[in-house]
């Protein structure tokens, strides 16, 4: 029995072997390598206008069979049809521009990703066949290639900031950084399959500055910070996130806050200022909105980030929903869950725009300001520029506000026992 | 942002109001808000012509039969409770909310948006959706993009297949029965703010 089973197991174990080294290989050559150097073969390009090509077969598909199951190929009629209407005219008359903003896009188009598509039943065999190769695609391979992937990315960083954190303080050492930097967020951009194009980029942010983008989800940080060097910004995390901060401030200084010091606006203010009057630091990377909008607004920007009067550089980011929704609803989602949406999607795709520098000008206070580089944002991401608060999303009230509505409850009381006594 | 508990205390029965209908606070207030914004010149009701003013209504194929649904028969105004009470039928169907024998049905209940559904084809208002009626909608709905023989088919058929009684008109438990695998609360509600 023995004798029969040996042959098969080293077999199987060479087999295996080679498998690995070649799968390792491959993932060498065609994505790390280019991502150190920031080259690109275009393969992620060509994936994307593949999967554009799919959609636009699967809807055709989808809108054929709708048609052939109701049995003729004229225009059909169902009694339910008139809800559609109904429900976009009331949604008109409500039109609550808020509502809409915190809820992911439904999109119009089916883009074989069960979740945006509220109503999935069976539609065709043929369709179904389709979207079940691509659960298993994007499941059985993309998943699998996209996690070893993240984790050679967050691995290579930890590791490599913390060489570099060996070095002396000079140039060679922040040439390193920048180097490693970049290098790491690149990968992490191809273990998400992110294609990105970045516009304007005479713009981007100098030395000494602040760059402002809007917030749709974590991934934006990625984004931007593969394409330039900042310093980050944030609170102190335990775990994982803990071990990376401190790697990565060892390589070159990003500002971490400890939980008690954010409540300190001015000390906050204090050591964002302090960095950005050191020109040989590098750009501040932070996103005012303070929470993650479904990327079709750009809500009220908080002004701290705004006061402290140095050179603000916008960017907007814009997210091509018919790929993946890379909106993370935290209230609903904890970041494995998001994460292993976004890495089961087919592909994150978005555009940056760096936009011109701007500076508070003479008589505009802090929140015109802010209102002035969120209007840009919004115009150049084609985003709707609204006035809500994003801390909407989770009910807080601030306590400027609760105070405004004490005051307006105390005149109410006064004025409310005048209509009693009229009705 | 907004006054909450000021803006409460102004409108009348507010607290009737939000257990008839089921909106919250923050909902009230946000409807309150959008009906002021509507109300350009402050007389506190809604005409036709402030909701002919709605830009995406006035595209809407069925627009005018949705403005007419707020106004009752005779009435030319709409109050802000009226207002309110027409939207709850959008509210999302609470699926948590139990079913207490002796209390009135919920304005957002299947049933309740199917009768909302069904009055916008029976204009006439006398429970069946007739032939003609049935055309007019499909003319709204389709516009010129088919023949009058076309629509006059699609309507035979419409009829014939949901007409069970064989009285060449549609009744409401017709209609229903009609949409009993359409899923009305996906169709039938909006989102409105948490």
């Amino acid at each position: 029995m023995e004798s029969y089973l040996f042959p098969f197991d080293s077999l199987i174990c060479m087999l295996l072997g080679i498998s690995f080294t070649v799968w390792f290989t491959l993932l060498l050559v065609f994505i790390i390598v280019p991502a150190i150097f920031g080259v690109s073969f275009g393969i992620r390009r060509l994936y994307m206008k593949s999967l554009i090509k799919l959609f636009e077969v699967s809807e055709l598909m989808l809108s054929v069979s709708v048609i052939l199951q109701r049995g003729s190929a004229e225009p059909e009629f169902d009694m339910s049809d008139i809800f559609y209407f109904c429900r976009r005219g009331v949604e008109s008359i409500v039109d609550d521009e808020v509502t809409k903003r915190f809820t992911a896009e439904e999109l119009e188009s089916w883009n074989l990703l069960t979740r945006s598509n509220y109503n999935f039943h069976h539609i065709s065999t043929r369709l179904t066949a389709l979207w079940g190769m691509g659960v298993l695609i994007r499941y059985g391979f993309l998943l699998p290639l996209r996690v070893t992937l993240a984790f050679t990315g967050v691995g290579l960083l930890v590791v490599l900031t913390s060489i570099v954190g060996l070095f002396p303080n000079g140039r060679m050492k922040n040439y390193l950084s920048d180097k490693v930097h970049l290098m790491c967020y690149r990968i992490c951009i191809r273990a998400l399959t992110a294609i990105i194009t970045y516009h304007d980029s005479e713009n981007k942010p100098k030395n000494g500055g602040i760059c402002v983008a809007n917030h749709t989800s974590p991934i934006d940080v990625i984004i931007l910070a593969s394409d330039g060097c900042y310093a980050m910004v944030g609170q102190v995390h335990g775990g994982l996130m803990g071990v990376i901060q401190r790697a990565m401030v060892k390589a070159c200084p990003h500002i971490w806050f400890e939980r008690s010091e954010v409540k300190d606006r001015h000390l906050v203010a204090k050591r964002l200022s302090d960095h950005v009057a050191d020109e040989s630091k590098l750009p501040i990377l932070i996103f005012p909105e303070g929470t993650c909008i479904n990327n079709t607004s750009v809500m009220m920007f908080k002004k701290g980030s705004f006061e402290i009067g140095c050179t603000v550089y916008p960017v907007a980011i814009k997210y091509d929903p018919r790929f993946g929704d890379a909106f993370w609803n935290s209230s609903k989602f904890g970041m494995v869950n998001y994460l292993l949406h976004m890495m089961s999607s087919w592909a994150i795709v978005c555009s940056v725009w760096y936009l011109p520098p701007m500076s508070r000008m003479e008589g505009e206070d802090a929140v015109q300001f802010a209102n002035r580089v969120k209007a840009a944002i919004a115009r150049k991401g084609g985003l709707a520029d609204l006035l809500w608060d994003g801390g909407l999303k989770r009910g807080k009230v601030k306590e400027v506000f609760k105070e405004e509505q004490q005051k307006l409850y105390s005149k109410v009381l006064v004025g409310s026992s005048e209509d009693r006594s009229r009705s | 942002m907004g006054s909450t508990s000021s803006t409460l205390l102004k409108i009348p029965n507010v607290e009737v109001l939000m257990q008839e209908t089921g909106f919250s606070p923050a909902h009230i207030i946000r409807l309150h808000d959008r009906f002021k914004a509507l109300d350009k010149e402050g007389r506190g009701h809604l005409c036709p012509q402030d909701f002919g003013a709605i830009k995406e209504l006035a595209m809407n194929p069925i627009g005018d039969r949705i403005i007419g649904a707020f106004f009752s028969p005779g009435k030319e105004t709409v109050d802000f409770h009226t207002f309110v009470k027409i939207l709850a039928h959008f509210r999302p169907v609470d699926k948590d909310r139990p079913k207490e024998p002796n209390s009135p049905e919920p304005i957002n209940s299947r049933s309740n948006k199917l009768k909302f559904a069904f009055q916008l084809y029976d204009q006439d208002k006398d429970g069946k959706i007739s032939r003609d009626e049935l055309l007019k909608v499909l003319r709204s709905m389709l516009g010129m993009q088919v023949t009058e023989e076309q629509l006059e088919s699609i309507a035979d058929r419409t009829i014939q297949e949901a007409d069970l009684d064989r009285d060449e008109a549609i009744s409401f438990e017709e209609f229903r029965k009609s949409l009993e695998k359409v899923n009305i609360d996906h169709k039938m509600s909006i989102r409105f703010l948490r």
